[in-house]
């Protein structure tokens, strides 16, 4: 347990400097894929038929590639078509558009589950299509959508470990690079597991609240 | 005011309007009737436009109603429309919900909308349900904001599709108080319905529709009392005597 304590001491700066990367990856990564999911979405619904198959072919294409490949396909293809992104901007990048995908089918299930008397009723106050869904449709969609989005939110902290093998110095990496030099594998990676731990359990907390709160009107 | 002259709507192969042509005049209290499938609904949702119609003409004065017209906005605000199930915003409260069409849709200043749906409550005795959610209240309270909702409008007539259909029997009794008063105050309005206390009472003129076609109409006493058709007289005995 001693030689424990002796570890941590030794490595956690190092760590602790890897979490700060997996907090900028997946914040950054969660508001592309908030962005992108939402724009997938109302394009689907939009019934406008370009509109909707588009999205449609866009989030079956996304889902049916696994996030690795897209990480690697955005960080070692796309230089040879002139666009070069940092290891940090292609994690982003990546885990954003991969993630886009399943948040558009959240934000799509919420949007339809409104009540569509709730629309007509909008209607009649002579409400216009945008206003319906601003004022209406996009805040009840919203209170439907936060427990998965919440659910997303953790899941994106973990896989946020998948920008490693792009180089993304974030935790995971982090933790491997000292484990391999150093051999303490209990140590390190009993720490890495922790700091994640420290960083979703909020997460989970926080998520909970926000749909206690609005999960009552 | 409100006109509609051989007004036809299918849906697939089931024709449920089949060449309807009444009218309502200002002021008027008219009430629609019949049995269930009637497309006593349909022919409401046909004057505001939430539905489309395949051939005839509705207009609300003078103004074709064309759903895929951007005109229908402003048809819309000047004939309001109270739904069987309030459908009420839940996310808002009572004072919001009423404030939301003057606000968001007329972009009238907000001191003076808040003032008015603050009145407008009070008119159908909620002046104490302001900050409540429709969630919070019982279905008669949620059909009064419904109302006050409507008339924050400041519609020239109000479409009631079966406004206590869903209501407890105890609760059915303060919203038609509310509507007694409006149609004292001169609102015009159509009333679809299954009240016929209400209808004997209240309207002018009472429409039966019968499968999509109007079989019968005239001052509420009359056919109400001693209608002419047989399938009028039939229907009555159902909903007077279940």
């Amino acid at each position: 347990m001693e030689g424990f304590w002796v570890d941590t001491r030794a490595f956690l700066p190092l760590l602790l400097r890897g979490a700060v990367l997996t907090v900028v990856v997946t914040l950054g990564a969660l508001a592309l894929s908030t962005v992108l999911g939402l724009v997938w979405a109302l394009f689907r619904v939009s019934q406008v038929p370009v509109l909707s198959y588009f999205s449609k072919g866009v989030v079956n294409t996304i889902r049916g590639i696994p996030i690795l490949v897209q990480l690697f396909y955005i960080y070692f293809v796309l230089p040879e078509f002139g666009i070069e992104l940092t290891a940090l901007q292609a994690g982003v990048l990546g885990l954003g558009v991969a993630y886009s995908a399943y948040q558009a089918e959240n934000f799509r299930a919420g949007i339809e589950a409104v009540d569509p008397g709730q629309i007509e009723a909008a209607q009649a106050l002579g409400m216009s299509r945008g206003l319906v869904l601003r004022r209406v449709v996009l805040p009840q969609a919203f209170r439907i959508a936060l427990p998965p989005y919440g659910n997303t939110m953790i899941m994106m902290l973990k896989d946020s470990s998948q920008a490693s093998v792009i180089t993304v110095a974030e935790l995971t990496q982090q933790g491997r690079l000292i484990a391999s030099s150093t051999f303490k594998n209990t140590s390190v990676f009993t720490l890495v597991a922790l700091l994640y731990l420290c960083m979703s359990v909020p997460l989970i907390l926080f998520a909970g609240r926000l749909e206690r709160k609005f999960g009552r009107k | 005011m409100i006109a509609l002259e051989d007004v036809h709507k299918s849906f697939g192969d089931s024709e449920v309007l089949r060449g309807v042509s009444m009218s309502v005049s200002r002021g008027e209290v008219v009430c629609l009737i019949g049995a269930s499938g009637s497309g006593k609904s349909t022919l409401l949702r046909c004057i505001n436009g939430l539905e489309t119609y395949d051939r005839g003409k509705v207009e609300v004065e003078g103004r074709r109603v064309d759903s895929k017209s951007p005109a229908i906005r402003e048809i819309r605000a000047d004939v309001a429309m109270v739904f069987q199930r309030f459908n009420l915003f839940p996310h808002r409260t009572a004072l919001e919900n009423v404030m939301e069409g003057p606000l968001y849709v007329k972009k009238e200043a907000r001191s003076v909308v808040e003032q008015r749906a603050k009145k407008l409550l009070a008119r159908v005795g909620l002046e104490d349900k302001e900050r409540a959610h429709p969630s919070q209240l019982s279905g008669g309270q949620q059909q009064r904001v419904a109302i006050a909702r409507a008339l924050a409008m400041a519609p020239k007539a109000i479409l009631f599709d079966e406004p206590t259909s869903a209501l407890d029997p105890e609760l059915v009794g303060e919203v038609l108080a509310v509507m007694r008063a409006l149609a004292d105050e001169g609102m015009t309005m159509l009333v679809v319905t299954h009240e016929m206390g209400f209808a004997r009472e209240v309207a002018d003129r009472v429409v039966f529709l019968d499968r999509g076609a109007i079989l019968e109409e005239g001052p509420a006493s009359e056919v109400l009392t001693s209608p002419r058709e047989e399938r009028t007289r039939d229907f009555l005995r159902r909903v007077t005597h279940p």
